[in-house]
């Protein structure tokens, strides 16, 4: 009996030792530069402390683009997430969803850059939008929907929501669809079947995807520059990192905002799972005797 | 207790004040499906299924897989739409209504349990949907709970139920909201031997105490034998035969249905001639009387036996003896010990392989005198 158990214990070993390459490489890209940086944020010019961090919190100017990037980014992914919920739904079992699919997953090959280029060429005062506007009399003036909020808005939509919706329809189509019919039999509406059975079941993702599609959005920098107004109301914590490491060359505090960014994500993630805890997370199949 | 009671208490009480779902009758007289059709693609998976069916019949689809019966239950439940044909109840046409409007129980094969809802509340789910106040769903669940013995794990998950609890709430759930017809999609087909047993028992006596009309699909004969007041058997989308147990299992109208009640012994042979419904065989070393079940045109015809009708004894045969009609000598080939009796494989001297069972005690190369009732050979046409 000891010896069976030693031989499966050698074999866990060997069988475990193939995660080595895996843990080494996530510790040397990942983990090492963080910790760097995080010994980093704590030294500056004269001597090693939380003076970085005391001087974002205190800087109105710094401080003030946690709220500025929550601003954008939290009601982007709302919006994210309450649009491909409901398209996801709608083409989950639809004969054209992989030619919708094909297409919704262009912006994410594109890069937001790209993206970033495309949205000012469409919506700019020169854009198509508003020639279109002003020719049909719809508008008797220019809208701006680029160099501010809204541009920044709308490149968040365009480059997150395809990767909500292909998240949602991979939970959505793991969702057995006997359960709704097993619904329906009982006396559920589509809207009930949707409401009493996909959702709870969806929970899960539904968080998943949430904490996914808000950490894309809250690191937003390309199209922040780009499409909005850097120095005003898109001034997002990432361009403050850029500032404080590229312009004013002070890494500790490039490093401390990057640290800060993290803690920012790391409470709205945490924020949501345990939110999701208090929802059924089991399989969404039903059980097999 | 008439166990039926706390159903028959729950109708009382919302008799007048009954939140009416919506055109559902929970009285009716008859359900008729006339000519029903379901095609995937160019293929028919059900062609002209017609039946009528008396409120509180047991009814039992019976067929191999992939011979349309699922596909039936599906296209009356209404989660298929159908090819062609309609469905009555009594003089309302349900079969353009969705499933939720014509609110039909439905038992799944796998259950098909809400995995995030407790027991309680998968039972509750079909009363909550029709706006029933809480305390009577709690009541009627309970009721319902009670009848499947339940009520100890009402606040469970599914997960964490056995096989047969799942069953059981899968039932409880589709009984609850007192539906015109209760439809069951091969229920017990996930069960082992003796819970199958078990449950198929559980079913006959809720359906004997709530007298539900009741459409039952299976592969399994013996399910639909002790289950059912009629039998649909079905194959290849076509109905092969309409009709109580009794007369499937004696009569099978083809070889279809005959091979499906257990008719083991096929055999194709010489029609030598056919006096009244009687036809006399022969071929292969044997010579048979039987009864023609169909107009025998061909020279040929084949035979099915079953092996219960086959009389064993053990037997020394002189060489060369003649012997009577309906006798065939052998030797035992494979015995296989069932219990109660023993099934036999017999070759035949003249090199046929026939199937037989006996509570006579046998051993593998025992000669063997079997001999059948001409009542029990029955002869077709050839396919």
């Amino acid at each position: 009996m000891s010896s069976a158990a030693s031989i499966q214990r050698k074999t866990v070993d060997v069988t475990a030792l193939l995660v080595a390459p895996g843990v080494g490489l996530v510790l040397l890209l990942f983990l090492y530069p963080f910790l760097y940086g995080f010994l980093l944020s704590f030294s500056a010019h004269e001597g090693v402390g939380l003076r970085n961090y005391v001087k974002f919190f205190s800087t109105p100017f710094l401080s003030q683009t946690i709220a500025t990037t929550l601003w954008i980014s939290f009601p982007a992914t709302v919006v994210n997430i309450g649009l491909a919920l409901p398209i996801a739904f709608a083409t989950r079992r639809h004969r054209l969803q992989r030619l919708l699919t094909a297409i919704l997953v262009v912006p994410i090959t594109l890069g937001t850059v790209l993206i970033a280029e495309g949205l000012l060429l469409y919506l700019g005062p020169q854009g198509w939008l508003n020639r279109f506007l002003l020719v049909t009399h719809l508008s008797t003036s220019a809208i701006h929907l680029t160099h501010n909020y809204w541009g920044v808005f709308l490149s968040l939509v365009v480059s997150g929501f395809p990767f909500a919706y292909l998240l949602l329809l991979s939970y959505l189509t793991g969702i057995d669809p006997v359960l709704p019919q097993a619904a329906a039999t009982l006396g559920a509406s589509p809207w009930r079947q949707f409401i009493h059975i996909y959702l709870p079941l969806l929970v899960p993702g539904l968080a998943i995807a949430f904490c996914l599609s808000f950490v894309q959005a809250f690191s937003v920098f390309p199209s922040a520059v780009l499409l909005g107004a850097p120095a005003g109301p898109t001034r997002v914590i990432s361009i403050a990192a850029y500032q404080a490491a590229f312009e004013d060359y002070d890494y500790p505090m490039a490093s401390a905002i990057a640290m800060i960014m993290a803690g920012v994500q790391l409470l709205v993630v945490v924020l949501i799972l345990a939110i999701r805890v208090l929802f059924y997370r089991g399989p969404t199949v039903g059980p097999k005797g | 207790m008439n166990p039926s009671a706390p159903f028959s208490a729950a109708g009382e009480s919302s008799g007048s004040k009954k939140p009416a779902p919506s055109g559902r009758e929970q009285n009716f007289q008859q359900l008729r499906i006339e000519k029903i059709s379901r095609n995937f693609g160019a293929t028919a998976a059900l062609a002209a299924l017609d039946l009528t069916i008396r409120s509180g019949e047991f009814i039992a689809l019976l067929g191999p897989s992939g011979c349309g019966k699922s596909t039936a239950l599906n296209c009356i439940a209404g989660l298929l739409p159908l090819t062609g044909g309609t469905i009555w109840l009594d003089e309302r046409r349900i079969d353009q209504l969705r499933p939720e409007r014509r609110g039909f129980g439905m038992v799944f094969q796998n259950y098909a349990l809400f995995p995030h809802l407790t027991v309680r509340r998968n039972v509750g789910f079909g009363l909550k949907m029709r706006g029933i106040p809480g305390n009577e769903i709690r009541r009627r669940v309970d009721a319902a709970l009670e009848l499947v013995q339940l009520q100890a794990h009402a606040d469970k998950l599914p997960g964490r139920l056995s096989g047969g609890q799942q069953q059981r709430v899968a039932i409880a759930r589709a009984i609850v909201i007192e539906p015109p017809v209760i439809l069951m999609d091969e229920p017990l087909s996930n069960l082992d031997a003796k819970l199958r047993l078990e449950m198929r028992a559980e079913i006959k006596r809720i359906h004997r105490d709530l007298g539900r009309t009741t459409i039952y699909v299976t592969h399994d004969q013996d399910e639909a034998l002790s289950l059912a007041d009629r039998i649909v058997v079905l194959n290849d989308g076509r109905t092969q035969q309409i009709g109580p147990p009794e007369e499937l299992y004696a009569k099978p109208a083809n070889l279809q249905v005959a091979r499906f009640m257990g008719y083991r012994n096929i055999l194709e042979l010489d029609l030598e001639r056919v006096e009244g419904s009687f036809a006399f065989l022969a071929g292969s070393g044997l010579q048979l009387q039987g009864i023609a079940q169909e107009c025998l045109t061909s020279k040929r015809a084949v035979i099915a036996i079953r092996p219960d009708d086959i009389a064993i004894e053990p037997a020394q045969r002189k060489i060369n003896e003649a012997h009577p009609r309906n006798v065939i000598f052998g030797q035992a080939e494979l015995v296989e010990y069932c219990g109660r009796d023993y099934l036999v494989d017999v070759l035949a001297e003249s090199g046929v392989l026939l199937h037989a069972r006996t509570p006579r005690r046998i051993v593998t190369g025992d000669r063997l005198r079997l001999a059948v009732s001409p009542e029990r050979v029955l002869a077709f046409s050839p396919a």
